[in-house]
């Protein structure tokens, strides 16, 4: 087998230092009751080639050659070349956790990079190395707020991304945290902000918020946060569209960013694997989780990076540690800041702007249903969202998330998003079956 | 047959200095040029309000292509990796991580597939997870398998989740988990995060589960013990089926942590031995790339009894379609969103078909043969603490050097100057000083001998000249990095002079 | 080396009871085993203590380790020395480098506590 690098020959010398005959006498310890006394029953090995040939032919009874107007917490941004020219490194894609600091600079050094990016972009303190994803982050932002404030109880918009309420629930219900939600305004949709204040009180850890929010619009966050404070209450601001931050004000009266990277060059790859973030206040960084890099210097004065703050951590705190994780799903960040940088400042404002026109040129031609402000997704109301699909499939084009199967009082409607790569011929065509 | 063998596996070799992306930055420079627009350009404050228009992302760098380039490439150089050679890292299952996987995972249907485009879009990707799933639960000898997880530490969590799942719907979800002493910190954590009590079971004196204490503290209270097998000595629970009938005759359940089934596949399975559930490690047994320290993917895979709370959606065939199943009343809820790290899971399941059946047994058969040849050759240099069989790693003691005031993280840091990374130090704990190594079936007879003679130079250092053991590393760019300064005034960002 | 007129817990505690306020610390045994301190987490001042209750952390790059209340009793002052300069734990951790002082509930308590020399004892026996 091509990845085993032993002749056989090298095997029985080894075997020799080993003391035994053959290989299978190094297992001969093992009990008898134990021992899988069959092959596995799994086809064997195959060639490189048709390795290819399996997963192409998958690939091809996929959606490739559609164009796509979905968004709803994944997106289609072009993908600069850089970034796997970058990631397709050995010394990036094969390394290990920097642990060990003078043989990892490189990771960790790119990863200070992007925690200051990160900073930069969210108008927060600090930003660590990265969680798993967006929704992962929200409930250890939670976790966070309620360690923090002491309280026990959190309250989430209904227009968060819907899946991250879900996951949210899930980890919430084993710390006995409490998750309520208070709703939006149907005619702008935004938070209500009126049954936020009928719900907050002084048992709320925190608020939680996203901007712009699974109906794409431009919530009330600053108003939000500022009944949060008034309660002693954190505000926690989502995002699922990183590349809404190159346009859009961060919140900076926000206490715990928790977001979603996949925009930034992070392939959609049917749901993963993303790169999440949580940022925050400076005196809320001792409560983050996940890995931190910090600056420091080294034995001969010369500036170096280093994991700090790992006390914070699963592996020495055990059971006290703010959360269990391990990974920081390095590579995947590594591909946001390779974009971030090739972006830079006055380009990801351009990619901002370009789907800010995209999508509104989309939205002029259809009528989006609530009257906020939108960044690149709008929620239009289409009278039979899967008879409009079929259609829009016939055509070659994946149309809009039909709401139903998360907002039944919006089951006539769709959630749609245009990018910098969707091209004005298949709006068009989207807005002639949709009207 | 050359007969040709390298002396020393590394070199002094110059390497490049550079700064950071915002030390380079300057107005004006660009890496980027997007297409004109085809429709109408739009003003940002009347689209979105003023207010929520920002002037501009203060510090945010801007340079030039080749700048970025070379930059990363630059950075990139001051890394060690797996494709440099050998990470004897105890339990992290350093192995080859196939390129062929990359290409696969980068195909265009499979890389652009959005989570949520219609089900007749979607058979490709959902053959895919089924054919993974098929694999596992053969691999593992389980009945059902989740891809939900996002990582090893989730997989965790969804585990005993799981467990007290079951246990809640027979109207007792128990209060405690019993952890062994030698466990890898994200055991107790996740019991934490899934609310039970840790309680401590310490190992014999041989290195192995106690199973007298564990008749002892087994009661109805315990919901589950969690293990590693074979355990963080790379020692193989001898006790494994008599410890899992001491759980069940109490109602209790045995989760295995799939972090050392690099011993395993092919050769036992844990649904055989009496695991309820257990999660999988695809960075570690199935070679998906570290990447710096992610992403990874946590598979969960569990008998019978515990499937119906596995989270949804689940994967289902009807007929010649797959669909996901969301009518799912008893599931624990998601601990994630989306369906799983679909890319890791191409990645995996690729290395599957390039081994198949017998291929993986052989990877197995190989990978315990590395780890007993290192332990025999080292034995004679490095205090073994635990005399037991071992199986895909060996774990040693710095006990010897100690006595000379040279501990396991000076070792580790003067293997770096042979060529190596240190493999793990200090763990685990129940070894004072621990040396844990971990070679993989991936790495070549010339790197161990290289690696072993390495180790047996610097035992020998230690006699001669034990400070230079105690200074290392000399041959890296940068020296021991002041881990206290950083945690003291951590400085997490970079700011403007 | 171990102030006389301190009394010290098995956790390696030390208290200095003047009237009825007590001053808590760390011992130099403590310090040493915990190496470079980066980081020491107290209570605020009114909060309450338990004896054999955990009143804080004291962190090293690679270890947290709690501190348990020698007595009980309320906080009357933190010692901020400690937020800016958390290595003055490892230099003078019997003076300068006290935790908190507190208003003991029971002073005479102290008495249950291990005197100078049964804490050198003690220690001496760990090893």
């Amino acid at each position: 087998m091509r990845y085993l690098p032993k002749s056989d020959s090298e095997r029985r010398e080894m075997l020799d230092v080993c003391g035994v005959g053959s290989a299978e006498e190094l297992f001969s310890h093992l009990p008898e009751a134990v021992r899988l006394n069959r092959p596995l029953a799994l086809a064997p090995g195959i060639s490189e080639y048709e390795i290819v040939d399996y997963f192409r032919e998958r690939a091809g009874r996929t959606a490739a050659g559609y164009a796509s107007f979905l968004g709803a917490g994944v997106y289609a941004h072009y993908r600069p070349v850089l970034v796997d020219t970058v990631v397709s490194r050995g010394e990036f894609l094969t390394s290990y956790t920097p642990y060990q600091a003078e043989i990892a600079q490189g990771t960790l050094t790119a990863i200070f990079e992007f925690q200051t990016m990160l900073c930069q972009l969210t108008g927060m303190d600090v930003a660590n190395a990265g969680m798993w994803d967006g929704s992962t982050a929200l409930p250890e932002a939670a976790m966070m707020a309620a360690r923090a404030t002491g309280k026990g109880r959190v309250l989430a918009a209904k227009s968060v991304h819907p899946e991250y309420r879900e996951v949210l629930r899930t980890y919430a219900r084993h710390q006995g945290m409490a998750v309520d939600e208070f709703g939006y305004d149907s005619e702008t949709g935004t938070v209500d902000l009126r049954d936020l204040e009928s719900k907050i009180d002084g048992l709320t850890a925190a608020v939680i918020v996203q901007s712009p929010n699974f109906f794409g619009i431009v919530d009330q966050a600053r108003e939000a946060a500022e009944m949060a404070h008034r309660h002693g209450a954190l505000l926690i601001l989502v995002f699922t569209e990183a590349v809404s931050l190159g346009l859009l004000e961060p919140v900076r009266e926000a206490d715990i960013v928790a977001g979603e990277l996949q925009s930034f060059a992070i392939s959609p790859s049917f749901g993963g694997p993303y790169a999440g973030v949580i940022a925050t206040k400076d005196k809320f960084v001792r409560q983050m989780p996940g890995r931190l890099v910090g600056q420091s210097t080294d034995s001969r004065g010369q500036r170096a990076f280093c994991l700090t703050l790992a006390t914070r951590e699963q592996h020495i705190r055990r059971e006290k540690a703010t959360s269990n994780i391990c990974t920081n799903q390095a590579l995947v960040a590594l591909m946001a800041t390779v974009f971030m940088t090739v972006y830079g400042k006055q380009g990801l404002r351009e990619l901002a702007l370009q789907n800010l026109a995209k999508a509104h040129y989309l939205a002029g031609r259809l009528k989006p249903r609530f009257g906020g402000k939108f960044f690149n997704e709008f929620v239009a109301r289409v009278g039979d969202p899967e008879a409009c699909n079929r259609a829009l499939l016939e055509k070659k084009i994946v149309g809009g998330l039909p709401l139903a199967r998360f907002y039944p009082e919006l089951a006539d409607s769709v959630l749609l998003c245009a990018t910098e790569m969707s091209r004005r011929a298949d709006m068009d065509t989207v807005a002639e079956v949709l009207r | 047959m050359s007969g040709k063998k390298l002396e020393r596996k590394a070199n002094t070799h110059l390497s490049p200095n550079e700064l950071l992306l915002f030390e380079r930055s300057s107005p004006g420079k660009r890496a980027y040029q997007l297409p004109e627009l085809d429709v109408p350009a739009v003003d940002a404050a009347e689209a979105l309000g003023a207010a929520n228009v920002r002037a501009e992302i203060t510090g945010f760098p801007e340079v030039s292509e080749v700048e970025a380039i070379r930059h990363f490439t630059r950075l990139s150089t001051w890394n060690y990796a797996i494709d440099y050679g050998m990470y004897p890292l105890g339990s992290c299952t350093m192995k080859y991580n196939p390129r062929i996987n990359e290409a696969v995972a980068r195909l265009e249907g499979l890389a652009w597939a959005h989570p949520y485009q219609p089900e007749s879009l979607s058979q490709g990707c959902l053959e895919v997870m089924e054919r993974l799933e098929a694999a596992l639960a053969e691999i593992t000898g389980m009945d059902a398998i989740t891809l939900q997880p996002s990582a090893g530490a989730q997989g965790e969590l969804t585990g005993i989740l799981l467990v007290r799942a079951l246990l809640e719907s027979q109207g007792n979800p128990r209060k405690k988990i019993l952890i062994p002493d030698s466990a890898h910190g994200t055991n107790p954590a996740t019991a934490a995060i899934a609310g039970y009590a840790v309680e401590n079971i310490r190992s014999s004196e041989t290195g192995v589960l106690d199973v007298s204490a564990l008749q002892r503290i087994v009661n109805e209270d315990v919901a589950a013990l969690m293990v590693t097998n074979p355990n963080t000595l790379g020692v193989f629970e001898e006790n494994i089926i008599h410890a899992a009938a001491i759980l069940h005759a109490k109602g209790a359940m045995l989760y295995m942590d799939g972090a050392n089934m690099n011993a395993l596949v092919g050769v036992a399975r844990p649904g055989d031995f009496g695991v309820d559930v257990l999660h999988l490690n695809l960075h570690k047994t199935f070679s998906t790339p570290h990447g710096g320290g992610g992403p990874g993917s946590g598979p969960v895979a569990v008998k019978k009894h515990l499937e119906p709370f596995l989270p949804a959606p689940r994967l289902v065939r009807t007929g010649g379609r797959l669909h996901f199943d969301y009518c799912r009343e008893k599931a624990i809820g998601r601990v994630r969103a989306f369906y799983g790290n679909f890319g890791v899971l191409v990645r995996a399941l690729a290395y599957i078909l390039a081994h198949g059946g017998p291929g993986l047994r052989n990877a197995t058969l190989d990978a315990v043969m590395n780890a007993v040849y290192i332990r025999k050759k080292l034995e004679p240099y490095f205090d073994l603490p635990y005399p037991s069989p071992n199986m895909h790693e060996v774990v040693f003691s710095d006990e010897r050097q100690a006595k000379l005031g040279v501990r396991t993280g000076d070792l580790a840091k003067r293997l770096i100057d042979y060529g190596f990374h240190p493999y793990t130090v200090s763990f685990p704990l129940i070894v004072h000083g621990a040396l844990m190594i971990e070679p993989t079936e991936t790495e070549s007879k010339d790197e161990l001998d290289l690696f072993i003679d390495a180790m047996i130079a610097i035992a020998k250092e230690v006699e001669t000249d034990p400070q230079l053991v105690k200074t290392a590393p000399h041959s890296t760019r940068i020296g021991r990095v002041d881990e206290v300064a950083a945690a003291r005034k951590p400085v997490l960002k970079w700011t403007p002079e | 080396m171990y102030p006389q007129n301190f009394r010290y817990t098995k956790e390696h505690e030390w208290v200095l009871v003047e009237g009825d306020t007590g001053t808590i610390g760390i011992t130099d045994h403590a310090q040493e085993e915990l190496g470079d301190i980066v980081y020491v987490d107290l209570p605020q001042v009114g909060a309450r203590l338990e004896t054999g209750k955990s009143l804080g952390s004291v962190e090293s790059v690679k270890a947290v380790s709690d501190i348990y209340a020698p007595l009980s009793g309320e906080v009357l002052e933190i010692n901020s020395l400690l937020a800016d300069a958390p290595e003055k734990l490892n230099q003078d951790p019997h003076g300068s480098a006290w935790l908190v002082k507190i208003r003991l509930d029971a002073p005479a308590e102290a008495l249950n506590l291990l005197s100078a020399a049964d804490y050198q004892t003690y220690i001496g026996a760990e090893k």
